[in-house]
């Protein structure tokens, strides 16, 4: 039923869906702290600027990437390399195209943090990194997880950005929704059920599987 | 009161008339064509020309002739089809989806390699041996015809294995366009179409002889068979008029001579 494309395929995507995640709670977490605390002045329109790609029609954001990343830009010749076409790139854009997906659950969670919380943790002497990881991590959790599950599956489902800037090479940037995209455009139908039959199954499994490490999580909260 | 009913007799053909009119008769009619992507501008220029023409109007919904074809299969409301492949017409007339009797070829596309940089292309193909050349552009084989008849090309020239690890495939034609046009892929292959009236760049237009003819076929579709405008657009597409204006625009007709040897 699956050939070995397909299965490189799968592989790929579960691979760009996971390394995004990643990156996503390394950047997501550090930026909902920062917009949930900080008094800082333009606070609200980075906060916009996360919340952009919901309105944004992907293409739009992979059209944007294209020049950001072309070969003449500025981004290239600091990171000294084109990202179009690459692995790297598909990261980078999904990264970007979730981001208020993971941010904005997040960001309620530290918000929702009574400022007693963290004043206690002020009182028993606790440095402010401590208490972060001590009491507001902790704490925020289940936003952490509501994000990390939105930023998994809003990857594994992601098409128009990857559309714009992957190139459909195999192994690289042929993830599953373009395999299936391809599959329904050759009126190969068959292969495409295929296909979107497994993309149904693995992203269902994933979802149930962190929702309920979520309901646990939430469960065992004080 | 006697005459009533014979003036709501009247009344009522007159409604009738007027309801069925449009659509039958030569008064302006409206029509959905679903037409190819690699079309879209010269659609856009023909159907300005046919509007003012006729005083019919013609609505374009633009799309890869897969897509098209597929929604065409699902009920779509178009009344004609202007594909980019023989193929597909040929399909719905078999399917049931188009009238019979309908289908021709409306233009003959040119496919050329193209970079947005002036200097890369000399007018020769010589560019794909480079070794330094980091992508080549062009529409995905299996699903755009200007992207199997790029293989075709490359496989004539000799060049295909040693470009093959570097090729980056745009869903459409013109995705491949923007690919290149941006700058991230240095070259690519895309449609004369695209490419015909902008002074940017360097190319090559690729020989006829290179490559499997990239004739594009329209065909009337079921929903459009008594629509008076999807007819007329169709007939006009095979006009003096329109035929100069698609050459301009970098298309061929099935019975031009070739360009090059």
């Amino acid at each position: 039923m699956f050939d070995a494309a397909m299965i490189q395929t799968i592989l790929l995507t579960l691979q760009l869906a996971i390394v995004t995640t990643i990156v996503l709670l390394l950047v997501g977490i550090p930026l909902a702290w920062w917009l949930a605390r900080s008094k800082a002045r333009g606070k609200e329109a980075v906060a916009v600027l996360v919340s952009l790609p919901i309105v944004l029609p992907p293409t739009v954001l992979g059209f944007y990437l294209l020049i950001a990343m072309g070969p003449d830009s500025p981004l290239t010749a600091l990171i000294g390399r084109s990202l179009p076409f690459t692995f790297e790139g598909l990261v980078v854009g999904s990264t970007l195209y979730s981001l208020p997906f993971v941010v904005n659950p997040i960001r309620n969670g530290f918000e929702a943090m009574s400022r007693r919380h963290w004043e206690a943790a002020a009182t028993l002497r606790a440095r402010p990194l401590d208490a972060f990881f001590s009491i507001a991590l902790p704490m925020a959790m289940p936003g952490i997880l509501t994000g990390a599950i939105l930023g998994f599956a809003h990857t594994m489902g992601e098409f128009g950005v990857v559309l714009m800037i992957g190139g459909s090479i195999p192994g690289e940037t042929k993830v599953l929704s373009i395999a299936i995209f391809e599959f329904v455009e050759t009126l190969e139908w068959g292969k495409a059920h295929v296909l979107a039959g497994a993309m149904l199954l693995l992203s269902f499994a994933v979802i149930f599987a962190m929702r309920a490490v979520e309901t646990r999580f939430k469960s065992n909260q004080p | 009161m006697a005459h009533m009913p014979s003036k709501f007799c009247l009344g009522l053909a007159v409604a009738i008339l007027a309801a069925t009119v449009p659509f039958s008769m030569v008064s302006a009619a409206e029509t959905t064509i679903a037409v190819a992507a690699n079309f879209t501008s010269a659609a856009k220029r023909l159907g300005a020309a046919f509007e003012a023409t006729t005083g019919h109007r013609v609505v374009f919904s633009f799309g890869s002739t897969g897509q098209l074809f597929t929604q065409i299969g699902h009920g779509a409301p178009f009344d004609a089809f202007l594909a980019a492949d023989v193929a597909r017409p040929a399909r719905a007339v078999t399917d049931g989806l188009g009238v019979p009797g309908t289908r021709f070829t409306y233009a003959v596309g040119i496919l050329a390699l193209w970079s947005a940089d002036p200097d890369l292309i000399d007018e020769t193909p010589s560019v794909l041996s480079d070794p330094s050349l980091r992508h080549v552009a062009i529409a995905n084989p299996a699903i755009a015809p200007y992207g199997a008849a790029a293989i075709e090309t490359m496989t004539r020239l000799g060049v295909l294995d040693s470009v093959k690890a570097r090729l980056v495939e745009g869903k459409s034609i013109s995705q491949t366009y923007q690919f290149v046009a941006t700058g991230n892929a240095p070259v690519g292959f895309v449609a004369a179409s695209q490419v015909q009236n902008s002074n940017q760049g360097s190319q090559w237009r690729v020989p006829e002889d290179m490559h499997q003819p990239l004739r594009q076929d329209a065909v009337l579709l079921l929903r459009g068979r008594n629509n008076e405008a999807a007819r007329a657009f169709l007939e006009f597409l095979k006009s003096p008029e329109a035929v100069t204006m698609m050459t301009e625009l970098g298309y061929q007709q099935p019975g031009d001579t070739p360009r090059r040897k």
